[in-house]
């Protein structure tokens, strides 16, 4: 080999080690690093309700209405409305410019697509599809709801911010079978999702879309301005909170979602990241229990774990610092219009376990057993589990904890059977706060029997109270009607809410324009 | 491999676990959920389920995944590449430390080498790989700031940053192995220095080291191989605490992830791309026997 053919393949090989990325445009791009929540394994928020879905959501989609840090209603991709004096037609009008990421321009027929599948599989969005007649598309950008009877809640259904949220599609997509799962994410959002860099369980990859038309107000939750100030985003999932708070040491990661309670200390330490409370409304945990079998069939037996269950006990279980948590003594988020402590007496104060212990008595309680089934790779619920079994236990309850994963858990908690053919008593999970913030999302609290939610109580009374709230004139209207159902859910006790708590966000110091929203939102975040 | 097939497919049937309800969420309703199975077929006979799969299969077609709605061939493709690199460079390290450690261990018997040698092959049984991991991590990503904390970056994107992020997860996964081989070199050096022809190598004047390399160790060579092979078809079957604390997306990942969420396609095509990796190294470790011993012969 000559000197020169050596040198060419020296130079050969240290471009082939070099790689194709050393001065590519990949390298002169923002790109924002962000660690979820959870792994997204599934593209359509309408088909589930996981968290981590809707988040995916936000991203790739834009919706009509969004609800801004007041609770008000505000247009997204709606430029003008009208509402008729009757209260019973709504014109809405699209704004200048809105375009799916294939390039086509947003058209009623979309609009009124997505609605409709939406409506077929979320409980407010079925609400409103009973109260309507009908939806029609008056021109490309026009479309009008009419409805059989007056519905106050039209636009809070519209503008709902958490699972199902009724994001806006291609009519194409949007014709999709609500029960089965989609899997092109082509949306009219400030991001787009490059598909082919998906890897499950991995990395999902959004890239700025550029034809997106921001509104000119400022971000308030997912209402106003959705300015992507990043050109890339990367999802990194990381299952291990250790090798993740390392990341973030590292400077590989500059925004972690949630940090468990305890690596908060850990990063800290650490001058060049934040550890701060980005959710002014954050998660309530619950018990719920099964309706169908003794004991907790008796509401004297339910109601006895009221004077059993401390909050703040559970609230450091889930939490761990009491800084990031606190007693919520209310069916509906703490924080929010609709909450207050009305008839919570049992729940608050200093707990009362001969009291608990006399409506064991009065229940009737024979000493069966009770079966809490628990997912132990879900901390929020295990820690839960713990702390019911503890109490069940101190006041003459016969229980265990069945362990397994969350996946069995939610499996078998669909079982209506006795416990002795694989069935349940108790169970445990938490919801983020916009899905307990009144009586329409908030759906532990129904009462409608074989199709309410796992557990299955069925309370008529519920049922009604529930429906003179959806008829509320005015605010106070709904404020007292809130209360009644409150009243009720702590006689009838669907489920016994174990506090509110938050898991904190990380992010290093050169990020900034973090909104705060009980959703992580990545508009308007920028990278230095 | 019909067996495999049968016998997962006829497990995963048993095994209690729903991914209708996975998939649907946690505020799903039972009506939501049951129409979901539905749409899915997972109320379908097994007979019918187990002759759809099989249908496919004979088409090459593992199935798709029921949660990310993309094909159990693409989701292994994605994953075969972290799994066989980690594989690769785990044993080029293994090999390079413990061939040689256990041969000097075999040599010096006795001494003080052999028994250091043997206190470093317990250590690396004895420290959990997650440790290591955690130690590594700390020490050379946060530290020193010297290589990445997890993550991979595919060879296509070049070998520096493909080698960079596999360092630390292959040294730490490479320590059992390492302990594992270099005891097995041990033991199968120490058997063939016993042996009279190495006696009479000796005697004929060869260099020590010829006698070690060109007698001892090639003789040696067939249950080394074997530990080897064992180990191919075991990293590649999944090293899931490596793959976890590093965040590398392997098959051993995938398979978890899989089964917690019971995305039958997935388990099903995995296990069937694992019997047929098993069948293949050990044909492959079966043959090398020939080459390291003549006297073998199929």
């Amino acid at each position: 080999m000559t000197r020169r053919l050596r040198w060419f393949a020296a130079a050969a090989v240290a471009a082939a080690i070099a790689g194709p990325w050393a001065g590519s445009a990949l390298a002169q791009q923002k790109v924002l690093k962000f660690i979820p929540q959870a792994d997204l394994r599934i593209l359509d928020p309408i088909a589930t309700t996981a968290y981590i879905t809707r988040n995916h959501g936000y991203m790739v989609y834009d919706t009509l209405f969004a609800i801004d840090d007041k609770f008000q209603v505000k247009p997204q991709m709606v430029g003008k409305h009208e509402v008729s004096k009757d209260g019973l037609t709504y014109t809405f009008t699209l704004r200048d410019g809105l375009k799916f990421h294939d390039g086509a321009p947003v058209k009623s027929a979309d609009c009124i697509a997505s609605i409709d599948r939406w409506s077929k599989r979320d409980a407010l969005g079925q609400k409103l599809a009973e109260a309507t007649e009908s939806w029609t598309a008056v021109d490309d950008k026009t479309f009008r709801l009419k409805l059989k009877k007056p519905f106050p809640l039209a636009l809070d259904a519209l503008a709902k911010p958490s699972s199902n949220v009724p994001f806006i599609m291609p009519e194409r997509i949007a014709k999709t079978d609500p029960f089965k799962n989609i899997d092109d994410p082509t949306g009219s959002g400030p991001f787009k999702m490059v598909k082919a860099e998906w890897v499950p369980g991995n990395k999902v990859v959004y890239v700025k879309n550029n034809d997106y038309v921001p509104r000119k107000e400022p971000p308030s939750w997912a209402s106003g301005g959705k300015v992507a100030k990043v050109d890339r985003v990367e999802w990194i999932y990381i299952p291990d909170s250790a090798t993740a708070a390392a990341a973030m040491n590292a400077g590989e990661a500059d925004i972690w979602e949630q940090v468990p309670p305890d690596l908060i200390p850990l990063l800290a330490k650490n001058k060049q990241i934040t550890v701060k409370n980005n959710d002014p409304l954050g998660s309530m945990g619950m018990i719920r229990f099964n309706f169908l079998h003794p004991p907790f069939n008796n509401e004297k037996m339910r109601q006895a774990l009221f004077y059993a269950v401390n909050q703040q006990d559970y609230v450091i279980g889930i939490a761990g610092d009491p800084k990031n948590g606190k007693p919520c003594y209310s069916y509906f988020t703490c924080g929010t219009p609709l909450s207050s402590e009305v008839s919570a007496e049992p729940l608050k104060g200093k707990r009362d376990l001969d009291k608990a212990k006399q409506l064991v008595k009065e229940s009737g309680y024979k000493g069966e057993k009770v079966v809490i089934i628990d997912a132990t790779d879900q901390p929020i619920v295990h820690s839960q589990s713990l702390l019911t079994l503890e109490n069940l236990k101190k006041i003459g309850v016969n229980a265990e904890i069945q362990a397994g994963d969350w996946g069995t858990l939610i499996t078998r908690r669909a079982v209506k059977e006795p416990i002795d053919k694989g069935g349940w008593n108790i169970f445990h999970t938490w919801l983020v706060g916009p899905d307990m913030v009144n009586p329409a999302v908030n759906f532990p609290i129904r009462g409608t029997g074989e199709k309410a939610w796992f557990g299955w109580p069925t309370d008529a009374k519920m049922e009604e109270l529930r429906e003179a709230w959806f008829n509320a004139k005015d605010a106070a209207e709904s404020k007292k009607a809130a209360d009644a159902v409150q009243k009720r859910a702590f006689e009838f006790v669907p489920i016994i809410p174990t506090g509110q708590f938050i898991l904190p966000t990380a992010f290093r110091s050169n990020i900034s324009g973090l909104i705060i929203a009980p959703i992580n939102l990545l508009w308007n975040v920028e990278k230095k | 491999m019909a067996v495999v097939a049968f016998v997962v497919f006829l497990l995963l049937y048993l095994t209690p676990g729903d991914p209708a309800a996975i998939l649907a969420g946690d505020a799903a309703t039972s009506d939501d959920i049951r129409r979901i199975r539905e749409k899915l077929g997972l109320d379908d006979p097994f007979h019918e389920r187990f002759g759809q799969w099989l249908w496919r299969l004979a088409h090459g077609d593992l199935g798709t995944s029921i949660f990310t709605n993309l094909p159990v061939t693409q989701l292994i493709g994605q994953r075969i590449e972290p799994t066989l690199s980690l594989t690769f460079c785990t044993l080029v390290i293994s090999v390079l430390v413990a061939v040689p450690l256990g041969v000097v261990a075999a040599a010096r018997a006795g001494t003080w080498v052999d028994r250091a040698v043997m206190a470093i092959s317990v250590g690396g049984f004895s420290i959990p790989v997650f440790v290591l991991a955690y130690v590594l991590i700390y020490t050379f990503s946060i530290e020193l700031e010297w290589l990445p904390v997890q993550g991979y970056s595919p060879i296509r994107e070049g070998v520096v940053q493909w080698a960079r992020h596999l360092v630390l997860p292959s040294i730490a996964l490479g320590t059992v192995y390492i302990a594992l081989i270099a005891r097995m070199t041990r033991a199968a050096m120490l058997d063939v220095l016993a042996q009279d022809y190495v006696r009479t190598a000796q005697a004929k004047g060869l260099a020590p080291g010829e006698v070690l390399i060109g007698h001892a160790l090639k003789n040696a060579a067939v249950p080394i191989a074997t530990v080897i092979g064992i180990g191919i078809a075991l990293l590649i079957g999944g090293a899931i605490v490596t793959e976890t604390v590093f965040a590398l997306p392997g098959i051993g990942r995938l398979t978890v992830d899989a089964i917690l969420r019971r995305d039958y396609p997935i388990i099903q095509g995995v296990v069937l791309m694992f019997s047929a990796a098993y069948v293949l190294i050990n044909l492959a470790v079966d043959l090398s026997y020939m080459f390291f011993d003549p006297r073998i012969r199929y």
